[in-house]
């Protein structure tokens, strides 16, 4: 549960709408049910059959207390502290999973509810230490927060003076989160988390009685790329944040809220600072993109913003090495360079973390002095219609969409490493929907079940020609997905795949029959900024800037050395603008330190095409400053000036280039899909192995600048590596 | 779910009737009673039943039961409890004709015969089965429980090893009036031989074609299988036991949906006891007017007892429902040890009723509705007698420290409140407490009872709170004697 009070949570409008929504579109076709009519303190409230208790009283703003409901996860009805009267029962009922029946007239304020409460809270507290004081979760805890309202406000426990409270041994299940059995009120959330949602089974209850705890059974590493989510939902402090431990009260923290930028998929988050750090990363609800998960690089990374940082421009001095100088030595020597080069020699590549802000002004500058190769690292063929058409590279379907879908075939991608929420939202799917999904490429632990079609992209081709005996599966495909990963995409084979996966997109097309609505052919990306950049005109891939022997390259948070010091010619200026001493500084001759994407408020659009706002939680740290405005400084030293002079110009700026920009938080209809599977049959046909770079764990965790630089995501390496050669593995 | 007004209604009145009596004593399943309500209120039948029962009662007659009228005619395995033996003690005569008769006829004889489930929360049995006859798809079955764990209770025990077929075809019944089409026999881990013995009978029966493909020549396939248990008394709860079927951990499932809409494997199902199930093919046999005459209304027919603790003769015993506690114990079990007077207390129906005093014991009837008025229970009739030698303060933490074993620890206050009872019972036993803690452990178990997802809460919860009511001043006594020796130590 993330940590809004009981009543913002019961609000939050656009979860029920949302939820409504999909409910109405899932049951279209059915008649409209009679209402039920019920009475919540009196209150008449009109439900449809089935809904529960609880969940009426949120339709009339009226809180029942609860630890072991989430409205995310199955109903486990364990803790009884959502006893209510039912007028004519004889006893209290477990609002969480009762549903209401005609007439019912539910009490939650009487005296028997009331009773019920005070009696489930003194059970809870029996056995809870009263350590609150040195609780990582005091100050955001469900179990302080209702006990203050519902409990009693004196104490019995006579036993004290005799036997004492009960204490677990704590687990060890990881770098990540921390546990401190002792507190757990047995609510099963995380145990219901995992099975569910994280689809592995690693926690459950061994134990009876008063000895049930919840554990690993032997000791194990708790090894999912989501587990971070069970500390947002322990109701009380078992289970928290081990990086995080005791260095901040939730008090004292100021909440930000911003995207995320480790993978394509733009997570909604809370940035937690204080004294100008990031002390935490939580997440923020978005139905349709995260839900209310985030996975561990996403909430546990930020820790590598604090180190490995540029905080001032440096420059090579005639030793070869970086020596720190001034903005104004830094700016001039490289708009010297902007100047002097010759027109069409000056380049651009750019990285995965790069807003869109910073895109359209470097684009701009490299244009404004002639230059026209401006690159992203990740590749994207352009063979076909390449990035001409926007259905050609984009998650047309959407991250919710998966869940009308009935079919999704994922091509040469490893989606629980790669995106492990679009991973969530397809294992929702999996379990709720009867979906079916296939996988072209490496086998690898989805934590569910598929087909496995064959591990070369030549599988494609016989998917498309029929005689592949998955076929006749897939024709029976109403709503079908094809899913290829950005991975697939690079290199030679990537044209090859690229349009095997469009002409497997068209049969699937023509024989589900789904209409234009439908967004069959869809792009999973890895990196932030790849659909902005590609919205914005950047040519994918570095090949050009190996082809064009640049004289000037301006590198813009380019660390994953798609170009090195081999590709370009020996008297190439390099220029580094950027967060963090990677592999893109270590080439550079001059760097510009920019800000990372907790310093600025910025653009993302993520793999849907979705454009989400950051805003900015800190300060670049040192002289940093926002990339938009290191380089609107560049242009007007070099002369160039770049017409625009606030945020809100860049902004509009961004619109006039894309659309899309213009419209933030939505997601553009893609089209043209005809055009595209026409134009893709000129391309070499499908081969070679579809090897996902991430296959196990320990791959997930370090994958850019940041992460990199994180001890966090060091340990969690470490630790899954010993996963793997531990004796439980697979137990 | 109601579905019109007028339902609703009726669905409430009957509650309010219903309820009271079941609800509130029954050991076992207290949720069974709620649990039915809402197909309850869709059979008409049942209405006229519930209602019923508010009429005045008949008088026990007092006559006692021949061994002519007895069902379990080798109880004692004096005779052959192979199927030879069974089929010359009559089991398996005509039963293919039962079957034939159909279901709505064996539902009938059983509704009319007055037979109330046998595992202790004796709800009507005829009622219960009619829940599975609703239009479904899916496959259905009966599941038999046969964990028989409440301390005290061992009548299922002796059915199993003496008279297995008996079972058996209990099963063929029962399953052919629910349109099961096989049995899960779910016998306690503990009850080794039990199950070696069963699955002998159930061998015998495949080869001689009683039940399997064809049973009894009836044309309905009928399939018995055994599953046994590992040994936990929560598994005796019939979600537990389905969950424990399936193969997960033993811990119940909350209620709605009803095992009759999702049971085991997710399909209709029956829980229901050994003893209900053994008993349905003679009342076929025999008639529902037969099985009726025993008894009072409304707790007719034979009933197992069994009597343990501190009497002369203990003893598994067949008997009229209804029979008098005094006259139960005097004629079958040889007496309290020391005579009548020696008695300090009786546990009527198994470990989780309450207790009552002699005063109550003197002329209580061993029938669902006298005990309910005496505020204990039948429970599974498992009569435990104390003398007066009896520590009965340290009987029910004894008690206390099975149910804490015992609890599955998924809900909160059966988890933590039975621990707490449990504490305090063991300092109640020395006297280490304060006389106000009396009150609090009484309300302890009020906070309880009634708030857990399955009924061992109450299971646990009553013991205490039958100590409690009754037996307050020994509490009281005991606490004050420990004071004063304390008091004694430190001057001197």
């Amino acid at each position: 549960m993330i940590r809004l009070p009981f009543r913002q949570l019961l609000a939050r409008p656009a979860t029920w709408a949302a939820l409504a929504l999909r409910a109405e579109s899932t049951t279209a076709a059915a008649p409209e049910p009679e209402k039920v009519e019920v009475f919540i303190d009196g209150k008449q409230v009109l439900v449809n059959p089935g809904t529960t208790i609880l969940q009426a009283a949120a339709q009339v703003g009226i809180d029942i207390p609860r630890f072991c409901y989430h409205d995310r996860l199955s109903i486990a009805g364990n803790c009884r502290m959502c006893l209510v009267e039912v007028e004519r029962s004889p006893k209290p009922v477990a609002a969480c999973a009762m549903p209401v029946m005609k007439g019912w007239k539910v009490r939650t304020d009487s005296d028997m509810t009331r009773k019920a409460r005070e009696g489930v809270m003194e059970f809870l507290l029996v056995n809870h230490p009263l350590d609150c004081p040195i609780c990582d979760q005091g100050g955001e805890c469900d179990l302080q927060d209702q006990s203050m309202t519902f409990g009693s406000d004196k104490g019995r426990f006579t036993d004290i003076k005799y036997t004492g409270k009960r204490a677990v041994e704590d687990k060890n299940i990881g770098p990540l989160v921390k546990t401190i059995m002792t507190r757990c009120i047995q609510c099963t959330r995380c145990v219901r988390f995992g099975s569910e949602v994280a689809g592995i089974e690693v926690l459950g209850t061994p134990g009876r009685g008063n000895d049930m705890q919840i554990g690993t059974y032997v000791e194990k590493l708790f090894a999912s790329e989501l587990s971070g989510n069970v500390i947002d939902l322990c109701p009380v402090g078992a289970l928290t944040s081990k990086p995080y431990a005791f260095t901040a009260r939730p008090w004292e923290l100021r909440r930000v809220e911003s995207i995320d930028v480790m993978d394509a998929i733009g997570s909604n988050i809370v940035v937690n600072t204080r004294t100008g750090e990031v002390m935490r990363i939580l997440p923020r609800v978005n139905e349709e993109v995260n839900e209310e998960w985030i996975s561990d690089k996403t909430r546990f990374a930020y820790d590598g913003l604090a180190r490995q940082r540029l905080t001032e421009p440096m420059m090579k001095d005639e030793s070869g090495a970086l020596k720190p100088c001034d903005w104004e030595e830094g700016l001039f020597k490289v708009a010297e360079k902007l100047q002097t080069v010759k027109e069409g020699e000056t380049a651009a590549i750019v990285g995965g973390m790069v807003d869109s802000e910073a895109l359209i002004c470097l684009k701009d500058l490299v244009n404004k002095v002639g230059g026209e190769t401006v690159c992203t690292e990740e590749a994207f063929p352009l063979e076909g219609a390449g990035t001409d058409l926007r259905a050609n590279y984009v998650l047309g379907s959407s991250i919710v969409g998966v869940e009308e879908a009935d079919l999704v075939v994922f091509i040469g991608t490893n989606p629980r490493y790669e995106a492990p929420i679009f991973n969530a939202r397809v294992r929702k799917a999996y379990v709720h929907n009867e979906l079916r999904v296939a996988v072209v490429g490496t086998p690898v632990d989805l934590t569910y079940e598929y087909d496995h079609l064959g591990g070369d992209a030549g599988t494609l081709s016989r998917l498309v020609d029929g005689s592949h005996p998955f076929c006749a599966t897939m024709k029976a495909s109403k709503r079908p997905v094809v899913v290829v990963g950005s991975a697939a995409l690079q290199g030679a084979g990537g044209a090859g795949v690229h349009a095997g996966a469009v002409a497997l997109a068209a049969s699937l097309r023509a024989s589900s029959g789904c209409g234009d609505g439908w967004s069959v052919f869809n792009v999973l990306h890895r990196v932030a900024s790849q659909v902005g950049a590609l919205d914005l005109g950047y040519t994918p891939g570095a090949a050009a800037i190996r082809a064009r022997q640049p004289k000037l390259l301006l590198m813009l948070g380019a660390d994953e050395g798609a170009v090195t010091r081999t590709d370009l010619p020996a008297d190439c200026f390099v220029v580094y603008q950027g967060h963090h001493g990677d592999r893109g500084a270590e080439m550079a001759d001059v760097v510009l330190p920019g800000g990372a994407y907790t310093e600025k408020t910025a653009t993302y659009v993520n793999t849907e095409g979705r454009p989400q706002v950051a805003q900015a939680a800190l300060t670049p740290p040192g002289f940093a400053r926002e990339d938009w405005k290191v380089l609107r400084a560049l242009s007007e030293v070099a002369g160039v000036t770049l017409p625009y002079d606030t945020a809100a110009d860049v902004r509009r700026r961004l619109a006039d280039v894309a659309p899309a920009f213009a419209r933030p938080e939505q997601v553009e209809g893609a089209g043209f899909f005809a055009q595209a599977a026409e134009l893709a049959k000129g391309a070499p046909a499908p081969a070679g192995e579809l090897r996902p770079p991430q296959v196990a764990l320990k791959d997930f965790y370090m994958t850019d600048a940041v992460s990199r630089a994180s001890r966090t995501m060091a340990k969690c390496v470490k630790a899954a590596q010993d996963d793997e050669k531990s004796m439980w593995k697979g137990v | 779910m109601f579905t019109c007004v007028s339902r609703t209604k009726i669905g409430i009145l009957v509650l309010g009737n219903l309820l009271p009596l079941h609800y509130q004593w029954d050991p076992l399943s207290a949720m069974n009673s709620i649990a039915n309500l809402q197909q309850l209120c869709r059979q008409p039948a049942c209405m006229v039943m519930a209602t019923r029962h508010m009429a005045s009662l008949k008088m026990f007659s007092n006559k006692s039961l021949t061994d002519e009228d007895r069902i379990f005619t080798n109880l004692y395995g004096k005779h052959d409890w192979k199927l030879k033996g069974a089929l010359s003690r009559g089991d398996w005569y005509k039963t293919k004709e039962i079957i034939l008769k159909g279901k709505d006829w064996i539902l009938k004889e059983v509704s009319q015969s007055g037979l109330r489930g046998r595992g202790g929360a004796g709800f009507p049995t005829g009622m219960k089965w009619g829940f599975m006859n609703k239009p479904d798809t899916r496959p259905k079955y009966l599941v038999v429980n046969a964990d028989e764990g409440e301390p005290g209770t061992c009548k299922d025990r002796d059915i199993m090893r003496h008279d297995p077929h008996k079972l058996i075809e209990g099963c063929l019944v029962a399953g052919h009036s629910m349109g099961a089409r096989a049995a899960y026999i779910y016998i306690r881990g503990e009850f080794y031989n039990e199950a070696v013995s069963l699955q002998v009978a159930i061998d015998e029966a495949y080869k001689a074609g009683l039940v399997g493909k064809n049973a009894c020549g009836s044309g309905y396939d009928f399939e018995v299988y055994i599953h046994r248990g590992a040994g936990a008394y929560i598994c005796g709860e019939e979600t537990a036991l389905i969950e424990s079927i399936e193969g997960k951990q033993g811990k119940p499932r909350l209620k709605p949906p009803f095992p009759a809409d999702v049971g085991v494997f997710g399909c209709p199902t029956t829980v229901a006891n050994v003893e209900t199930v053994a008993v349905a093919p003679t009342i076929c046999r025999r008639g529902a007017a037969w099985f009726a005459s025993f008894g009072r209304e409304r707790n007719t027919g034979t009933k197992l007892y069994n009597i343990s603790g501190h009497v002369n003769a203990p003893c598994t015993v067949e008997e009229s429902m209804s029979i008098p506690l005094r006259e139960l114990i005097d004629k079958h079990a040889g007496g309290v040890r020391g005579g009548w007077d020696n008695l300090l207390g009786v546990i009527p129906g198994g470990s989780s009723t309450p207790l009552i005093p002699k005063h109550v014991c003197d002329d209580v009837m061993m029938d669902f509705d006298a005990l309910v008025e005496a505020q204990t229970a039948l429970g599974t009739a498992a009569v435990i007698v104390m003398d007066k030698s009896a520590d009965i303060i340290r009987c029910i933490a004894r008690l206390m420290q099975f149910y804490k074993h015992e609890s599955c620890g998924q809900c909160t206050p059966c988890r933590e409140g039975v621990d707490w009872l449990d504490k305090i019972m063991w300092r109640f036993v020395d006297g280490r407490a304060q006389v106000g803690e009396i009150d609090m452990i009484w309300e302890l178990s009020k906070q309880i009872e009634g708030h857990t997802i399955c009924a061992l809460g109450d299971g646990a919860a009553w013991p205490v709170q039958g100590l409690v009511r009754h037996y307050r001043p020994e509490l009281e006594a005991r606490i004050r004697a420990h004071e004063e020796t304390k008091a004694k130590a430190t001057s001197s």
